[in-house]
C-alpha cells in the first residue's frame, strides 16, 4: 500500500516551503552569526528545491540550470560573510548579535 | 533537453559587445585596479580616485553613445534575450556612473584621513556598479537576481571596509544578514513565478501570464504569491517601510562615502529592477499589486519622515530621509502601475527616472559634506558636530544648506522638480490621497532638514575642551560638493532640458 504512494511535485514544493519557513524563523530567533548564515543557506537551498521540482514537472532545463547560479551566489555570499565575521571576532571573541550594539536598533 | 545534448557544439547566443560596453569598461577598470594595484607599489595620492572617475566617466560616455544609437535603431534585446538595450536601462547606467564618480571623489581623502588607503574600495565601487547596470537592463529574473547579488555582495564588503571602526564591521554584518535574508525572499518569488508561468524571461512571463487566468486557478495563486515575494525582496533593497529596519544602522555604521554610494546606486538599481519586473513582465496583474505599492508608499512616506525627526545623528537622519525619498519614488511607481500596459514608456516611469538621477546627485553632495564633518575616525556625525559650521566654514555650510533645501523639495532646486514630477503623476492618475499624504510628509520632513541648518547657522561653535578638530575640505571632496550643488541649482532653475531628456 505504501509503495503505491508516489511523491508528487506538490510534496517537494511543500517540503521546500517548510524548509524556507524554518530558515526565516531561524534568522529571526537565533543570535549566533554562524547559525544565521546557516539559516540563510537553508532558505536559498529550499528555493533550489522548488526550482528543481518545477523544472522536473515542466520538463524544462531552465529551472535546473538556475540552481547552479544560486549555488555560486550562495558560495560567494558565504565567503564574504565569513570574512566579516572573522574581522569582528578578532575584536570581540565569542560575539553574538546581541553583543554587537555599537549601533542602536 | 534532448536537442541540447544532441548538438555537437553548444551554440552560444550572438553577443552585441558594443551594446555591453559600459559594463565591460567598468569590469576592465575594476580588474586593472585590483591586479595593477596588487602588483605595483601604492599609486601617488588621488590616482586611484581619478582613475575610477575616468573609468566611470568612460562608461557614461559609452552610455550616451548607446542612447544615440537607440534613437536611430530602436530598442533591442541582448545576449539571447537576457538583457534590454533601451532608454530606461541606459538612463540607469548613466545614473549609476554619476553615483560612482561622486562616491570616488568623496572616498579619496577619506581613506587617507582614516589611514586605510588602497585601491580595493574603488574596485568594489566599479564592480557594484556592474551589478547595478545589470539590474537596470535585465530582461530575465535570474539575470536580475545575479545583478542584485553582484551589487549586494560588493556592498557588504564596502560597508565593513573600515577596519579600525567596530561600527563599520557591525554594519557590514547586519547588512549581510538582512541582505541575504531579503535576497532569499526575492529568489523564492522568482521560483514561484517560474513555476506558474514556465519561464524566468520577462517577455515570456508576460505572454504566459495573460493565459494563466484561463488556464488554472492554482497557477494564478502561485503567481500572485510569487509577485508578493518579489515585492518583499525589492522593498527590502529600496528600504521601504516596513522593510527598512536595516538601513539606519547600516547607513550610520558604514564609511560615509560608502553610505553615499549605497543610498544612490543601490536605490537606483533596485527601483529600476522593480519597474522592469512590474511593468514589463506583470502588467496583467497591475490591479493586484497596485494596492500593495500604494500601502508601501504611504507607510514609507509617513514612517520615514516621522522617524527622521527624533534622530540626533545626522547620518541616521539622512537614512530616514532616504527612506522617505523611497516613498516619493514609490508614488511614481504607483502612478506608472496605472499605465502598466504601456510598459516602460509612461510619464510615471520618466518621473521616477528623473527622481533617481536627481537624488543620486543630491545624496552624493550631502554625504560629501558629512564626510568632511565626520572628521578623523568618521565618528563626529552627531548633530553637535555641525555646530557653528556656518561661521567656521561658510562655503561648506552654504553648500549643505542648498542640498538640504533640495532634499526638502524647496522650489528652484532639483528636489522640487523631482518631487513635483512624481506627485504630479500621482494626481494625474487620480491617486489624490497618496499625493496629499506625500505633500504632508514633505512638510514633516522639512523639520528635520531645518534642524541641521539651525545647528550649522545659529548654534555657536564648540569651544574649549569640547572643540573637535577643525573641518577640512580637500580638493576632490570640494569638486564633488561643487558639482552636486551646481547640478542641483541648474536643474532647479532650468528643469526643462532634464524633463525633455528623460525617456
Amino acid at each position: 500500500m505504501i509503495a503505491a504512494i508516489q511523491p508528487t511535485t506538490t510534496w517537494y514544493l511543500l517540503l521546500s516551503a517548510a524548509l524556507f519557513a524554518i530558515g526565516v524563523v531561524g534568522v529571526m530567533v537565533r543570535r549566533n552569526p554562524l547559525v544565521l548564515f546557516m539559516c540563510i543557506e537553508l532558505m536559498l537551498n529550499a528555493v533550489n528545491l522548488s526550482f528543481v521540482a518545477f523544472a522536473k514537472k515542466m520538463g524544462d532545463v531552465g529551472g535546473e540550470s538556475t540552481v547552479f547560479f544560486v549555488m555560486v551566489v550562495a558560495a560567494a555570499e558565504v565567503v564574504v560573510g565569513l570574512g566579516i565575521v572573522v574581522a569582528i571576532l578578532r575584536h570581540k571573541p565569542n560575539a553574538t548579535t546581541d553583543d554587537l550594539s555599537e549601533l542602536k536598533g | 533537453m534532448g536537442a541540447l545534448l544532441a548538438a555537437d557544439t553548444l551554440q552560444g547566443p550572438k553577443v552585441d559587445w558594443f551594446a555591453l560596453s559600459p559594463i565591460l569598461i567598468l569590469l576592465g577598470g575594476a580588474m586593472v585596479l585590483l591586479v595593477v594595484g596588487a602588483l605595483m607599489p601604492a599609486w601617488p595620492k588621488r590616482c586611484y580616485a581619478l582613475f575610477t572617475v575616468a573609468v566611470a566617466g568612460a562608461a557614461a560616455v559609452m552610455s550616451f553613445i548607446l542612447w544615440n544609437r537607440i534613437n536611430h535603431e530602436g530598442t533591442k534585446t541582448l545576449v539571447g534575450d537576457a538583457m534590454w538595450l533601451d532608454k530606461p536601462g541606459v538612463w540607469i547606467a548613466i545614473t549609476v556612473c554619476v553615483g560612482v564618480i561622486l562616491a570616488a571623489l568623496l572616498t579619496d581623502d577619506y581613506l587617507r584621513r582614516e589611514g586605510i588607503d588602497g585601491p580595493e574600495l574603488y574596485a568594489l565601487y566599479l564592480l557594484a556598479a556592474i551589478g547595478a547596470v545589470v539590474m537596470g537592463t535585465a530582461n530575465d529574473l535570474i539575470v536580475l537576481f545575479l545583478g542584485l547579488e553582484i551589487l549586494s555582495i560588493a556592498l557588504y564588503v564596502m560597508a565593513a571596509s573600515h577596519r579600525k571602526r567596530a561600527a563599520s564591521q557591525e554594519s557590514g554584518l547586519k547588512y549581510f544578514i538582512l541582505g541575504g535574508f531579503s535576497s532569499a525572499f526575492l529568489l523564492y518569488g522568482v521560483s514561484l513565478v517560474y513555476g506558474s508561468t514556465g519561464s524566468t524571461n520577462l517577455g515570456k512571463i508576460l505572454a504566459a501570464s495573460e493565459n494563466v487566468i484561463v488556464l488554472d486557478r492554482s497557477k494564478e495563486t502561485l503567481l500572485l504569491a510569487g509577485i508578493a515575494l518579489l515585492l518583499v525582496g525589492l522593498a527590502f533593497k529600496v528600504a521601504a517601510v516596513p522593510f527598512h529596519f536595516w538601513s539606519p544602522d547600516v547607513y550610520e555604521g558604514a564609511p560615509t562615502p560608502v553610505t553615499a554610494f549605497m543610498a544612490s546606486v543601490g536605490k537606483a538599481a533596485a527601483f529600476a529592477a522593480m519597474l522592469r519586473v512590474l511593468l514589463m513582465a506583470l502588467p496583467t496583474w497591475a490591479a493586484d499589486y497596485r494596492p500593495a505599492i500604494w500601502l508601501l508608499a504611504v507607510l514609507t512616506l509617513v514612517g520615514g519622515s516621522v522617524m527622521a525627526v527624533v534622530q540626533t545623528n545626522v547620518k541616521r537622519m539622512l537614512a530616514f530621509s532616504s527612506i522617505s525619498h523611497a516613498g516619493y519614488i514609490l508614488v511614481g511607481v504607483e502612478a506608472a502601475a496605472h499605465d502598466a500596459r504601456a510598459g516602460l514608456i509612461s510619464t510615471g516611469v520618466s518621473s521616477v527616472l528623473i527622481y533617481l538621477l536627481v537624488y543620486t546627485v543630491l545624496v552624493g553632495g550631502t554625504f560629501g559634506v558629512i564626510t568632511a564633518v565626520g572628521r578623523t575616525g568618521d565618528g563626529a556625525t552627531d548633530l553637535a558636530g555641525f555646530r557653528g559650521l556656518g561661521r567656521t566654514k561658510p562655503a561648506l555650510a552654504l553648500g549643505m544648506t542648498v542640498l538640504l533645501l533640495a532634499q526638502a523639495g524647496v522650489p528652484l532646486t532639483s528636489g522640487f522638480v523631482a518631487k513635483f514630477g512624481v506627485i504630479g503623476d500621482g494626481v494625474r492618475t487620480h491617486s489624490y490621497a497618496l499625493a496629499i499624504i506625500a505633500m504632508v510628509s514633505a512638510v514633516i520632513a522639512a523639520f528635520l532638514y531645518l534642524r541641521i541648518m539651525i545647528s550649522m547657522w545659529i548654534a555657536d561653535p564648540e569651544v574649549g575642551d569640547d572643540a573637535r578638530e577643525a573641518v577640512r575640505v580637500p580638493v576632490l571632496l570640494n569638486v564633488a560638493i561643487t558639482l552636486s550643488v551646481g547640478f542641483t541649482l541648474a536643474v532647479g532653475f532650468f528643469p526643462d532640458w532634464l524633463i525633455h531628456a528623460a525617456p
